[in-house]
């Protein structure tokens, strides 16, 4: 069961994962050309000049208006996306898989990473719930969402800490963190996918034809 | 959460729900949802958090006690997003409330757009739902009214072009009064300038194009004014959701231009107009760019003072401050050029915070002011923000180079009783530059 689940499934889950994300990304550059504006107004400096400020954190008005929250989502996207990646035992599959090596995270950070990316789920979750701009837009959707980003992370916590016991916890983790992949292009976690498409275009279209600035 | 919304009941909104049938909602909705609109509208609902980040910069938002109904996301949930979901069953009080919201309560400024983390235009959403509303003719009566009329005298307010000559000849007159030399050179092909208005100058605020004869006088310029239709450059079309008058309206008026033969169009102190004529129109019209440049009246005044072709001869007492046109600041990059004039002409500027491209909207343009008197309660409750915002300035005027910024902040001023004069920048100009002994005559 474990052999099948870190193995073909894993495998599987990938492949979806990659084909599902270039295949959503390819579907939005073709029917935009549909929008007659987008490819023209597009302008890869001012493109770029945009994006830049906003991944970077503090880098516009409403971030330096929201410090709280603008720490806790870039601490919570570095987890997420630091964590799959750099954690020991997930490279130590991907040498096995495959040959290559990187260097890991140490222990006490990863332990710190995950710590935090669950404190800012629940964090989102908290503010869903109290803020009233947020929670009047907020979908069923969006609770099932975080429940679904936070599940991995959880029983990996728990896997890695044997608090529970290993194995059942090491499957759950592994089936949980396939499912979140394998539906990441197909959510609203496709904004990892779109944020430079969206970002870039506004960049271009404020700096390039308006003059100005978006951030 | 409370919903203080007052009932308004607009004309046009009923005429057209009366009107409506099925078999035309569904055309409509496939129309729009899946030939117009494409890729921005899929991404933007794909890709918005549902964070809210945006509230913040929605002026509505902010003077409405931070409803959340008035939030920038907030409106796409009752407007977009409930479209693209429920399409042709949407009922009748649906589409009663999407009008309401994407016609008189957002201004279409892009503020939020510069504060949602993607850069979700969400002015592009509640336009495509204006689009969808006209295609229904679900339009606030006034708000069709200037449509109509830039569909059947090419301006938007009924002018003929009798009154727009004799006008002209008025204004020459009381230019001449100051600076005898003023003309306002009707027709003359080759000139370096059109000059171009929009329609409420000759109807109500003639004066003004006196005052840029006099400008022009003092600049030395070589400039006409056309005595044909194609003189307005303002676009109610483009609010209204009929692009395929916004696009006639453009073509004439950049027609009339080419046809002058002229280096390039001056416009007047408006912001949606150039908005219509440099960016929305061309774009229906498949052009990059305008076929020759367009130059609003703040940059062209910007020009006339570092080029040493006006001079300043006394500066303006008292604090002024500045209300800053959307469609020139955050659309045009204007902001460094107009503290420069303001600085050069007041004693004691007093800018506002935020500012430039942060700007808060006036809530009468994008077409909001034009949905007419039955709205103007809500209007200017929607915009508390900024009369705080000016007060906080302690300025006793407020200069607005923008006719919509314009009438929005003399109905914010009365309302919330600032006890401020609005005036247009060629008003402090007037009495701040130098008029050569030799062109006084
Ligand atoms: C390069 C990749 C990514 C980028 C650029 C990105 C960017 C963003 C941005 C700009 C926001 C808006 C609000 C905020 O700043 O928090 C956001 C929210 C969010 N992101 Fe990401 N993201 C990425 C990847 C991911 C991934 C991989 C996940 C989950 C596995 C994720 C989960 C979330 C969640 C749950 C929220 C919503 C917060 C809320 O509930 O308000 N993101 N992301
Ligand atoms: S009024 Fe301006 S800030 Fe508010 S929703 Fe409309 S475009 Fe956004
Ligand atoms: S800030 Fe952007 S992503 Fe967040 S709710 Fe507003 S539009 Fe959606």
């Amino acid at each position: 069961m474990y052999e099948f689940v870190t193995g073909p499934l894993a495998l599987a889950a990938i492949l979806i994962f990659f084909f599902g994300s270039a295949g959503r990304i390819a579907a939005m550059l073709l029917l935009a050309k549909k929008d007659k504006v987008v490819y023209p107004y597009l302008n890869l400096h001012y493109g770029l000049r945009s994006l830049f400020h906003w991944v970077l954190p503090f880098g516009a008005r409403n971030m330096r208006m929201h410090p709280f929250f603008t720490v806790f989502s870039f601490l919570f996207h570095i987890g997420v996306l630091a964590l799959p990646l750099f954690l020991r035992a997930h490279l130590v599959m991907w040498e096995r898989a495959t040959g290559l090596t990187a260097p890991a995270l140490p222990e006490a950070l990863a332990d710190t990473l995950t710590v935090i990316v669950l404190l800012v789920c629940f964090f989102f979750l908290l503010r869903r719930i109290v803020s009233p701009e947020v929670r009047y837009v907020t979908t069923a959707g969006d609770y099932l969402l975080l429940l679904l980003v936070a599940a991995p992370f959880i029983t990996g916590f728990l896997a890695t800490h044997q608090w529970t016991e290993y194995r059942p916890a090491l499957l759950f983790h592994v089936l949980l963190a396939e499912l979140l992949l394998v539906l990441l292009p197909f959510t609203r976690i496709s904004h990892m996918l779109f944020f430079p498409l969206t970002r870039m275009y506004m960049g271009a279209e404020f700096g390039a034809v308006r003059h100005s600035k978006d951030w | 959460m409370t919903i203080h919304r007052n009932p308004v009941d607009d004309p046009g909104f009923e005429r057209g729900l009366q009107k409506l049938t099925p078999e035309r909602l569904s055309a409509v909705v496939h129309q729009v949802l899946d030939t117009e609109a494409a890729a921005r509208l899929k991404i933007y609902l794909a890709t918005c958090v549902h964070c809210g980040l945006c509230s913040e910069a929605c002026h509505w938002y902010l003077s409405n006690r931070k409803d959340p109904e008035y939030s920038p996301v907030g409106k796409v949930k009752e407007t977009m997003a409930k479209l693209v979901e429920l399409r042709d069953t949407v009922t009748h009080d649906d589409l009663r409330a999407m009008a309401r919201i994407a016609f008189t309560e957002c201004n279409v400024c892009r503020r939020c757009s510069m504060y949602c983390p993607f850069g979700i235009d969400i002015a592009y959403l509640l336009l495509t739902i204006r689009r969808f509303c006209h295609l229904l003719g679900i339009v606030p009566l006034y708000l069709q009214d200037t449509v109509n009329s830039h569909s059947a005298a090419y301006n938007q307010m009924w002018v003929g072009q009798n009154d727009w000559i004799d006008t002209l000849l008025w204004q020459e007159e009381e230019a001449q009064s100051e600076v005898p030399s003023a003309a306002i050179p009707l027709e003359r092909e080759g000139a370096d300038i059109m000059y171009s208005v929009i329609a409420p100058e000759p109807k109500i605020l003639a004066q003004l194009i006196g005052n840029m004869a006099q400008i022009m006088a003092v600049a030395g310029m070589s400039w006409t004014m056309p005595a044909t239709d194609g003189w307005d450059n303002s676009n109610m079309a483009m609010f209204s959701g009929d692009f395929e008058i916004m696009g006639r309206v453009e073509r004439l008026h950049w027609d009339t231009a080419l046809r002058l033969k002229v280096k390039r169009v001056v416009m007047g102190e408006c912001g949606h107009a150039f908005r219509g004529s440099a960016y929305d129109g061309p774009k229906w019209l498949g052009w990059l760019h305008p076929p020759i440049p367009m130059v609003h009246a703040v940059d062209f005044y910007h020009e006339l003072i570092t080029s040493g072709r006006i001079r300043i001869a006394k500066k303006i007492k008292g604090p002024i401050t500045l209300q800053e046109p959307c469609n020139i600041v955050r659309g045009l990059g204007l902001g460094e050029k107009l503290r420069f004039l303001m600085n050069a002409v007041c004693e004691d500027f007093r800018d506002v915070e935020p500012n430039r491209e942060h700007n808060y909207c006036c809530a009468a343009g994008g077409g909001v002011i034009n949905c007419g008197p039955i709205w103007k309660a809500e209007r200017v409750r929607g915009n508390k923000e900024k009369a705080k915002q000016l007060a906080a300035t302690g300025a006793t005027t407020v200069i607005t180079p923008c006719h919509n910024c314009h009438s929005g902040i003399e109905d914010i001023v009365g309302h919330y009783k600032l006890g401020m004069h609005v005036k247009f920048f060629s008003d402090l100009l007037l009495e701040a530059m130098e008029i050569p002994d030799e062109l006084r005559g």
